[in-house]
């Protein structure tokens, strides 16, 4: 019986040592150790052995049964990790080729600017106010300090829709609305962003409509040098905290006196270049300490109370930001161009 | 205005100053310097020379060979093609070695085998501007007037050592449209010296008065304050001196005869425009102001027959004709010609106004008008008159009559203002002394005192109207004082919440939720093609109107949207021609419509969303098929949308047919309050007839008016406890009329199930000729759950049949099996 044992296993060794796949393995376990196999054959023999014999001949067929089994594992790990492999080389992808992007439009570039700048004001304690697109001669001129005739009407041309109302030519007028919906209170402390119309003809940096960001501060004791510190501060956020600013007298009638503002060019950081004209510096706001008659028509004492106003130009600042040469890009929206500003 | 410094420098010494660093400085107190303007284009080794012969050139009909001397040791012989060359004339003379404008190098040359050493020039190959040139020196060669020194440099001759300063005047700064008023400017800045010109002083008058030979009234107090004349006899016409041109021309005047010259020039140097009659025309011995009548007419020195506005300023003789157009332009019939001998010369003060207004009127814009218009000084009035007469008798050989001969209504006082130290110093938050105050007036030339309580009183020439008001000279310190030095502070006082409003911040939200969810935002011009507007359902109002301009610029851009779509469908159009068809895209604007024919007050203007969205849905790519947007990707955006403000709830969305949509492909969306039920826009295909007018494939579009949206939107989301015990699931197919709508399943089913039911969706839609016509087959999900105990099969079964059954009596649905 031991012999057969010694040649089963014999012929088991050898048998799975040829196995080819899975499949054949599968076969050779329940040909030996199957429950009709042939160890289980062989081992119905048992009860013929002697007493002596039969602990021998089980621990015999033990061992013979422990290799067989170890050897069907070992077989079978074999044809697993063939397996997988195959699977593996089966799956492979080429990572080379395009995913599938989150969806993404942009917000267009002159609210991003627009944004940027309302978020630099919240953060210096402003609210944003806004006011109409049609607006009144009263509102847009003569509350300004333009009444009619007045010579500073000449620099802006406006669409008119009837005698008495208008385009607006200027975010100003919100400044005024502003005034007056605060009935005499202080601080005023607001900026107002918006749409605005000039009668020009549209070119490279020209456009009939374009936006305007203009501030307005009332309270007591507001200085020209508070001007120069807050716009100091906003531009620095800006456009960098090396930024330096610059005023130049200027008028607008309604403030006095009036600056004109640069910035130290964004280009070439004050060096001189082609965007600067060689100046170093960029003309980028006008503002000035708000007119005493502006305030007297708006229900503010102008020898108790005092403030100051400024404003800018979004197109004009979007252009320096991000170096763009036709202002006719912004309305056209060429996906072209308005894809270029999806950027966090 | 532009201010010659060879000419300012009379007034004020600009010894040792450098051009472009006085630009820079006059830049930096307030006075734009636009472009400095070198006078010589390139001139050099040009000279005087004086003709001594001319021969034909022996082989060229068209050349002439002139012996010419230049002031050198030998004479030149130099061959000339001008047709104007003749001996005995003295002419600039380019010297072998001689460079001129435009790179020209004057060398020895042969021209066809003659010797020329040099060449005569004419003033455009000097640099001169054509149109600034006299007429007879358009062409051919400039003659010099005759005595000028041979040899002497062109350059010199012509005032081209001359740096011009191209002022940009802002509005108020008027009183420097002269070179008076450049002078106090600059004066001021670099704190030096001014001389003025003394005509008072200088003038002779001869014995015989002119108030013989001229009387003044003005019928017109309101619109002429003063106005005043001389009268000069025995004037003989002719050129004006060299220099005079010269500056004339460095100013953008071109030369004409000498009275006219003086006139101009004058003008210039005062900033009062003048006018010369020709005395011997003027009726009556009377010259007078007056309002025009109706039906008037002028022919003005252009020889344009011009018809007068009613009440548009007039000059007028004694027998009451008109003979100029106040302030704008003389009449022809009273123009200085060669035969003039008598002049009457003509210094006042007209209401900018009024010549503004004419100005406009008749499309005439003169040096003259442009003055007025800002309001002259009226101080300068008679030294003006003065100044001319003085030249007329220098440079035209008159005689001024005695006296000035005027009428005047008033006359302009000097201001005074009191300026408080402490005022000033709070206002620009200096520290700047009285002292320091002091000296800046008087660098400006204003008269100051002191005043009790840390004040002055200043006294402000009429010259700077411009000033009437404590801050207008806090602005003169400043500028003077210089921005530089004024510190940089913090705002002082209490300390204010920034921030925006509830709709500020909801905006900004959509436009962020929108554009993560691949929209890209646009921005469309707020003008459109008249018509467009309407095509679309009115938000706001109803029956609404466009609002139109009065003016357009064009019809594209004739009325204001009163609906975004026209914008976003040109916005399409304009991509789809640029191969760009898939497209998502929005804007979040204002649109305006007003409710009265006539336009009275301002139109509404409501802030609208506006959506587009064509082509497929996501770009081609290698591991998608594309597919093509519709109806319910634009009403998932809107979901969308609705879910992130928290208002799912209380929108509906109903079938409707809304103008410029698809009628079968749109819908109305409407917001359900506690006050009622209100429209929030629209959604749905374009309608495919104007899909193809714009030459639009299938093009989804919505508006929302988001002004209603805002009280309801955005409010804290609540947290709910998740479920502790299981849902269930069950699904249903269900056969009904193919026009049964969803949302009535839906809402009879919710009605049915009550509260157990936690979820409801449609997963299938099918349509087949199986179902047999007008049907349909509809599959939906539910989901059932109970908040404190799990749901046996039996109670789920009762509620489910019950559904199941309040479909077959509602909608006579069948159940698929």
């Amino acid at each position: 019986m031991k012999e057969r044992l010694e040649a089963l296993k014999h012929e088991a060794v050898a048998q799975l040592n040829a196995v080819a796949d899975a499949a054949q393995l599968n076969d050779l376990r329940v040909k030996y150790l199957g429950k009709k196999g042939a160890l289980t054959e062989i081992l119905r023999g048992m009860g013929a052995l002697s007493a002596e014999e039969r602990p021998v001949i089980g621990q015999v067929a033990n061992e013979v049964r422990g290799a067989i089994e170890a050897l069907i594992e070992e077989k079978q790990l074999h044809f697993q990790r063939q397996e997988t492999e195959k699977r593996l080389a089966a799956e492979k992808v080429d990572v080379t080729l395009p995913g599938r992007p989150l969806k993404q439009g942009s917000v267009h570039p002159l609210n991003q600017v627009i944004q940027d700048i309302e978020d630099i004001f919240i953060g210096m304690g402003y609210r944003i106010a806004e006011g109409p697109e049609v607006e009144t001669d009263y509102y847009n001129f003569e509350a300004l300090n333009l009444p009619k005739n007045h010579p500073a009407r000449d620099m802006q041309d406006s669409f008119y829709l009837t005698e008495d109302l208008l385009m607006r030519t200027q975010t100003s007028p919100v400044q005024v609305r502003t005034m007056e919906a605060m009935k005499g209170e202080v601080p005023v402390k607001v900026i107002c962003p918006g749409r605005v119309y000039r009668r020009d003809d549209d070119d490279a940096t020209h456009s009939f409509q374009f936006h305007q960001i203009e501030g307005l501060v009332i309270g007591k004791n507001i200085r020209m040098s508070d001007l120069k510190g807050t716009l100091l501060q906003f531009t620095r956020e800006m456009f960098g905290p090396n930024t330096q600013i610059r005023l130049r007298p200027s008028f607008f009638p309604f403030t006095e006196p009036s600056v004109e503002v640069d910035v130290t060019c964004v280009k070439c950081a004050g060096s001189g270049c082609r965007v600067c004209k060689n100046t170093g510096w960029l003309e980028i706001l006008g503002s000035g300490m708000v007119h005493p008659r502006v305030l007297e028509m708006s229900g503010y004492d102008p020898e108790q109370y005092s403030g100051f106003a400024f404003g800018m130009g979004v197109e004009r600042i979007a252009m320096l930001k991000y170096g763009v040469d036709d202002i006719r890009h912004f309305f056209n929206n060429d996906l072209r161009f308005l894809g270029q500003f999806a950027r966090i | 205005m532009k201010v010659s410094t060879e000419w300012l420098s009379e007034y004020v010494s600009l010894d040792q100053v450098n051009i472009e660093e006085l630009a820079e400085q006059i830049t930096r107190s307030g006075i734009e310097i636009d472009a400095i303007e070198e006078r010589n284009k390139g001139v050099t080794k040009v000279v005087a020379g004086y003709v001594k012969s001319k021969e034909k050139h022996p082989d060229a009909d068209k050349l002439n060979v002139c012996i010419v001397d230049a002031g050198l040791e030998e004479e030149l012989q130099i061959v000339c093609g001008a047709k104007n060359v003749d001996a005995g004339q003295t002419v600039p003379v380019a010297l072998v070695g001689a460079k001129l404008p435009g790179g020209l190098d004057i060398k020895k040359a042969k021209l066809r085998g003659v010797l020329s050493q040099g060449m005569i020039c004419s003033a455009k190959e000097l640099g001169l501007n054509d149109k600034l040139l006299p007429k007879e020196q358009q062409e051919g060669i400039l003659v010099l007037p005759a005595g000028t020194e041979i040899g002497t440099p062109i350059t010199q001759l012509l005032g081209l050592d001359d740096k011009v300063l191209d002022f940009d005047l802002t509005p108020n700064r008027s009183d420097c449209l002269s070179m008076l008023g450049a002078a106090y400017e600059v004066a001021a800045i670099l704190d030096r010296e001014i001389k003025l010109p003394e005509p008072d002083k200088r003038l002779i008058e001869a014995a015989q008065p002119a108030s013989e030979r001229i009387a003044v009234k003005i019928e017109a107090d309101d619109l002429c304050s003063r106005y005043s004349v001389r009268y000069i006899s025995d004037v003989t016409i002719g050129a004006s001196p060299q220099w005079m041109q010269n500056r004339l021309m460095a100013a953008g005047i071109r030369p004409i005869n000498n009275i006219v010259d003086i006139t101009n020039y004058v003008m210039l140097e005062y900033g009062q425009p003048l006018h010369a009659f020709d005395a011997d025309t003027i009726k009556g011995g009377v010259i007078g102001v007056r309002e025009a009548r109706a039906g008037e007419k002028l022919v003005t020195l252009d020889g344009q027959d011009r018809e007068l506005e009613p009440g548009a300023l007039l000059i007028v003789d004694g027998e009451d004709q008109p003979v100029g157009l106040a302030g704008v332009m003389g009449g022809l019939n009273s123009e200085v010609t060669g035969k003039t001998v008598n002049i009457v010369l003509e210094s006042a003060k007209f209401d900018g106004g009024s010549v503004r207004k004419t100005s406009r009127h008749l499309g005439l814009r003169s040096e003259a008008s442009l003055r007025f218009e800002k309001e002259v000084d009226p101080a300068a009035v008679i030294p003006a008159l003065n100044r001319a007469a003085e030249l007329m008798t220098l440079y035209a050989g008159g005689k001024v009559l005695q006296g000035v001969v005027e009428a005047v209504v008033s006359k302009a006082e000097d201001k005074v203002i009191a300026l408080s130290l402490t005022k000033l110093n709070a206002y620009l938050g200096t520290e700047i002394s009285a002292q320091e105050t002091k000296a800046i007036m008087a660098r400006l030339h204003f008269e100051c005192g002191d005043l009790a309580d840390h004040a002055l009183e200043v006294r402000v020439p009429t010259r700077r109207g411009d000033i009437t008001r404590d801050v207008d000279l806090i602005e003169e310190v400043a500028r003077l004082y210089g921005y530089d030095n004024i510190p940089t502070t913090a705002i002082e006082g209490p300390t204010t919440a920034g921030g925006y409003t509830k709709p500020q911040a909801l905006r900004r939200a959509l436009r962020g939720l929108l554009v993560h969810g691949g929209w890209q935002e646009v921005m469309g011009y707020s003008f459109i093609h008249e018509g467009y507007g309407p095509l679309f359902p009115e938000l706001g109002i109803a029956g609404a109107r466009e609002v139109k301009l009065a003016m357009p610029m064009s019809e594209d851009r004739s009325v204001l949207r009163m609906s975004l779509i026209p914008g976003l469908m040109n916005i399409a159009a304009y991509n789809r021609n640029r191969k760009h068809d898939n497209l998502a895209l929005f804007e979040l604007g204002s649109v305006f419509q007003t409710e009265e024919e006539q336009l009275t007050k301002q139109p509404n203007e409501i802030t609208v969303l506006g959506l587009l969205l064509a082509g497929d849905r996501e770009e081609k790519r290698w591991n998608a098929n594309p597919v093509k947007v519709d109806f319910f990707d634009l009403k998932g955006a809107l979901e969308s949308i609705f879910a992130s403000l928290g208002i799912s709830g209380l929108v509906s969305y109903e079938a409707d047919a809304p103008q410029g949509f698809h009628p079968g492909r749109s819908a109305s969306v409407y917001l359900n309050t506690p006050s009622g039920k209100q429209l929030l826009g629209s959604l749905g295909q374009l309608h495919p007839e104007l899909q193809r007018e714009h030459d639009l494939e299938d093009t989804y579009v919505a508006e929302l008016h988001l002004e209603p949206i805002y009280e309801y939107a955005g409010d804290t989301a609540v947290y709910r406890e998740l479920p502790r015990y299981p849902a269930m699931e069950r699904d249903i197919a269900i056969v009904v009329g193919a026009d049964v709508e969803a949302g009535a399943l839906l809402a009879v089913i919710r009605n049915t199930a009550g509260e157990l039911l936690e979820e409801l969706d449609v997963f299938d839609v099918y349509t087949g000729s199986k179902l047999g016509e007008d049907k349909k087959s509809v599959a939906l999900s539910l989901v059932y759950r109970h908040k404190e105990r799990t749901l046996t099969d039996g109670e789920i079964a009762a509620v489910h049949d019950q559904v199941v059954s309040a479909l077959e009596q509602t909608f006579a649905a069948e159940l698929r099996k």
